[in-house]
């Protein structure tokens, strides 16, 4: 078999989300680019989801079905993918708001779904507004046992934070990276203060400066149609394409001395650190180089 | 009461959203999801706009569903100055029609490279986008040879038109394509005179002009 075009062995080892099974018409098959790869997948409700390298049928990769997604792996994967416990609460209005493709690498876009403090200028009177600039100090940890980056008490004043928000207000935040391409977020709902919606960002990487970035509602929201809530997160996603497409280098520097992080950029230092520690090379700079 | 059938991402309800509100109408907006739902091929849907195209625009009796026809009617219909399409001079009526057709070359070019890239539609993209260029480069040259004669706009007039605002859309959001606007500067530059229009409105993925010179009229 010819060498992959990648070969770093920690991003082949991990699981990478194909399609939403909302998306996917049953029992046809599909194909899509992993890693540089042409990758053939299908799924249908009784046999599940089957993912295979485009000429090589016959050769099975090993495929989950998790949080409405096909996922899959070039290498050897974990047994199971990261929990999002909350994702099972019945309550919950669970769907993909969209699968758009975005001319940046996986890490670069991780670290834009982090960071706070571009809310009130890229997602003006919706995620943030001026005066309220600040990114006040919040809390971050890297949990060796769990093997993922965690963000905490972040606070953000939001004149609309989300679909079903009527007026401004203090929003808290907790960010989770369980994965080096895929993060979630947890926001004071605005139908239940005392719960948190979920939106998680899975990076489908097509090669090392191109993803399809697959985007994770679970949300708690009695009153408005899905089109409405996705409507809403394709709006912000909209907003934060370009600013994702103009960051140069497209793949994530890792040397702690190529861009100058502010105190509000926390969680992408901690971020950079644990995938240099992870060994990473593909979508990234790797320091000393 | 003025209705528009609207998806948010579209360059093309981009075009009737900035016509409406350059014009400063009142309109009520109803949702038609592209993406993922598919809601513009629904029977619904197909009944208002038997081609599914967005957007639909709904005023009293009249039910129309292409973007550059929702910009003539609407001049033509609800703009007391007459000057976005300026009906009694036969010259600009030429060349609004002429621009007009050049916005729908940039949706089957600009617009569908944005659409492969974004939404993975299947396009010969390296086709779509040399096309593109070839129509990048002939705005440009027409708007840098304006310049030089003091013409601002599209048009031979001292004032935009709506083939100003029927091409900006797929203009300004060509590098989602992969199409660069680097090598044109005086589309640049009446990108950013557009933005000044008085009652421009952003779209996601554009943002406003900044503050730098007056808005348009002075």
């Amino acid at each position: 078999m010819p060498t992959p075009p990648c070969t770093d062995p920690v991003v082949l080892n991990l699981w990478h989300p194909l399609s939403a099974v909302a998306e996917t018409a049953a029992g046809q098959d599909h194909t899509t680019t992993l890693l540089e790869e042409q990758i053939g997948y299908a799924w249908s409700p009784d046999a599940g989801a089957r993912a295979w390298r485009t000429g090589a049928t016959q050769h099975q990769l090993p495929t989950l079905v998790r949080y409405g997604y096909i996922w899959t792996s070039l290498g050897t994967p974990p047994k199971d993918l990261f929990s999002i416990p909350e994702y099972d609460e019945p309550d919950r209005r669970n769907m993909n708001a969209s699968t758009i493709g975005v001319h940046v690498s996986a890490p670069r876009a991780i670290e834009n779904f982090l960071d706070m403090a571009h809310f009130p200028f890229v997602h003006t009177d919706v995620l943030g507004s001026e005066p309220h600039t600040e990114v006040v100090e919040y809390d971050v940890d890297v949990s060796a046992e769990r093997d993922e980056v965690l963000a905490t008490r972040c606070r953000m004043f939001q004149p609309k934070a989300s679909a079903s928000s009527s007026a401004g207000a203090e929003v808290e935040y907790v960010y989770r990276v369980p994965h080096p391409y895929c993060s979630i977020l947890y926001k004071t709902s605005g139908d239940d203060p005392g719960r948190k919606d979920v939106i998680a960002v899975f990076l489908q990487p097509v090669d090392q400066e191109h993803v399809r970035a697959h985007l994770l509602l679970s949300v708690l929201d009695d009153a408005h149609e899905d089109k409405e809530i996705r409507n809403f997160q394709q709006s912000i996603f909209g907003q934060d394409k370009p600013i994702l497409e103009n960051q140069f280098p497209k793949r994530l520097p890792l040397d702690p001395r190529s861009e100058t992080p502010i105190r509000a950029d926390k969680s992408a230092v901690a971020y950079r650190r644990w995938l240099s520690g992870k060994g990473i090379t593909y979508g990234v700079i790797p320091a000393g180089r | 009461m003025i209705t528009l059938f609207d998806y948010e991402l579209s360059s093309d309800c981009y075009q009737a959203r900035l016509a409406l509100a350059v014009l400063g109408l009142h309109y009520s907006r109803v949702d038609v999801e592209f993406y993922p739902g598919r809601e513009h091929e629904t029977e619904w849907f197909t009944e208002l706009s038997p081609l599914q195209q967005l957007p639909v625009l709904r005023d009293e009796h009249t039910t129309l569903y292409d973007a550059q026809a929702i910009l003539v009617y609407l001049a033509a219909r609800h703009d007391a100055t007459g000057t976005w399409l300026p009906r009694r001079d036969p010259v600009l009526v030429g060349e609004v029609t002429q621009w007009l057709g050049l916005s729908r070359a940039l949706a089957s070019s600009a617009g569908a490279a944005r659409l492969h890239e974004s939404l993975g539609h299947v396009t010969d993209v390296t086709a779509a986008r040399a096309r593109a260029h070839t129509l990048l480069r002939t705005l440009d040259e027409h708007l840098w040879f304006g310049e030089q004669e003091g013409r601002s706009w599209l048009c031979a007039a001292d004032h935009p038109t709506i083939a100003d605002l029927a091409v900006f859309p797929d203009v300004a959001l060509s590098e989602e394509g992969g199409v660069s606007r680097i090598d044109y500067p005086a589309v640049r530059r009446w990108t950013d005179r557009v933005k000044r229009i008085d009652g421009f409105v952003p779209r996601s993925g554009l943002f406003p002009g900044g503050s730098a010179a007056a808005p348009w009229p002075r």
